[in-house]
């Protein structure tokens, strides 16, 4: 266990953006922190990386507490969605900086990943279109090789082709390179494959920590006649409800395995399970609040 | 990946198929956890589980320092155990969608000679 975090609550005036969190990272695992825009990600993210203090609780990484403590922050990598450069800096000057301050840092490899994104070495970093800003940052938070690694939301702007990429090194540079890396991220669906573990942060409390193939397939639509979907609701928790015409169609949590589809079979209804993504969003549905508008959705 | 089904459980599966249909033989050397990973661009972690599986249920086994093979008579164990499985799979949902329709089980018999004659 590379990290711990016991009952961490952290408040920003009368805001709680954290109510009483507690997990563990492992060693060499991915994982998907996924939740809501002003969910408490981005916090959480800044807790473990020593750059917030927990208002309460307690946040252990590689066996200490990371606020400024130089031997826990040189093993860790943070990505932000915003990194902020000096005025005057240019691209090579963000990997120099980079390959100072991390010790595994591979210039070889990070060379390479310049390349492949097809980033200009020498132009000044606030010249950078958004994509180019996002690929520096994957670029730095891939060659560092960190021991924890931590992308926050780290493709603003970066195409579908981009974006490939970035999930296809750091797959083989993690087959290669194993570390704890934390992917917080919208799009679910394509990071659904490569996350090893989820955690949901909903409204500032950790609402899943479950290992991603236990939560494939935990939760269900069942469509059909009225009476058809009551029978197989009974017994079961039924999550949300809509009625179209004559078919009612229910989300509940459950299982697709043999024998809730041979029910499904025998009662005469179609059952089907939900990705992570609709998992997750109809977990996370609770009324809009003001402060999900500040992030701007991609 | 399908939905709903455990990723490792894919990947078995797509292993025991190339086994069932010959393109993997028996003593052939089958991709590595890190192949696969890339290839399906899951975790692999997530490959070496469906992997692991093979190996628990005697149809690979690892030689030491080179990698996984597939175990001299697993073609045929896996062959055995489909057979049993396979009213189950598709029998069944024939004959449901069947009924759905008004297909009596006698006409079903007659377009599956049909079928094999086209």
């Amino acid at each position: 266990m590379i990290v711990s975090v016991k009952d961490v609550t952290k408040r920003f005036g009368r805001v709680v953006a954290l109510d009483g969190v507690s997990f563990t990272l492992r060693e060499n695992a991915i994982y998907g922190l996924l939740g809501r825009n002003g969910a408490g990600k981005t916090t959480l993210m800044q807790i473990l990386t020593g750059q917030q203090l927990p208002t309460a609780g307690t946040v252990e990484v590689f066996g200490a507490r990371p606020y400024e403590n130089d031997a826990v922050l040189a093993r860790t990598c943070f990505v932000r969605e915003a990194q902020r450069y000096p005025d005057d800096y240019r691209v090579k000057h963000a990997l120099r900086a980079a390959a100072l301050l991390f010790p595994n840092w591979d210039e070889a490899y990070a060379q390479s990943l310049v390349d492949e994104f097809g980033l200009p070495r020498s132009r000044p970093i606030k010249k950078l279109s958004r994509g180019m800003l996002s690929a520096v940052g994957v670029v730095v938070g891939l060659a560092s090789r960190a021991p924890l690694t931590l992308f926050d939301e780290p493709y603003l702007g970066l195409d579908a082709a981009a974006r490939q990429l970035f999930y296809d090194r750091l797959l083989a540079d993690y087959a290669e390179h194993p570390r704890t890396v934390v992917l917080s991220t919208h799009l679910i669906d394509e990071v659904a494959d490569l996350v090893e573990h989820v955690l949901v942060i909903d409204q500032g409390r950790l609402i899943v920590d479950e290992e991603a193939d236990q939560l494939r397939g935990q939760m269900v639509t069942v469509t059909g006649p009225p009476a058809a979907v009551d029978a197989f609701v009974a017994g079961r928790t039924e999550l949300h409800r809509t009625t179209i015409g004559p078919l009612v169609r229910s989300t509940l949590r459950g299982v697709a395995d043999a024998d809730s589809r041979a029910e499904a079979e025998r009662l005469g209804v179609t059952i089907t399970p939900l990705s992570l993504q609709q998992m997750v969003v109809s977990l996370t549905t609770g009324a809009a609040r003001p402060d999900m508008l500040k992030e701007t959705p991609q | 990946m399908d939905e709903g089904r455990p990723i490792f459980v894919q990947i078995a599966e797509e292993i025991e198929n190339a086994i069932i249909d010959g393109s993997l033989p028996e003593e052939s050397q089958v991709p590595s956890t890190n192949e696969l990973a890339a290839f399906h661009r899951i975790n692999p972690a997530t490959a070496a589980k469906g992997i692991n599986q093979l190996v628990a249920d005697g149809i690979l086994y690892k030689k030491r320092g080179i990698g996984m093979f597939v175990s001299p008579g697993a073609r045929a164990k896996l062959r055995d155990r489909r057979r049993e499985q396979f009213a189950d799979r598709y029998l069944r949902p024939l004959i449901v969608e069947a009924r759905k329709l008004g297909i009596s089980t006698a006409e079903v018999k007659d377009m599956i000679d049909t079928w094999e004659t086209r």
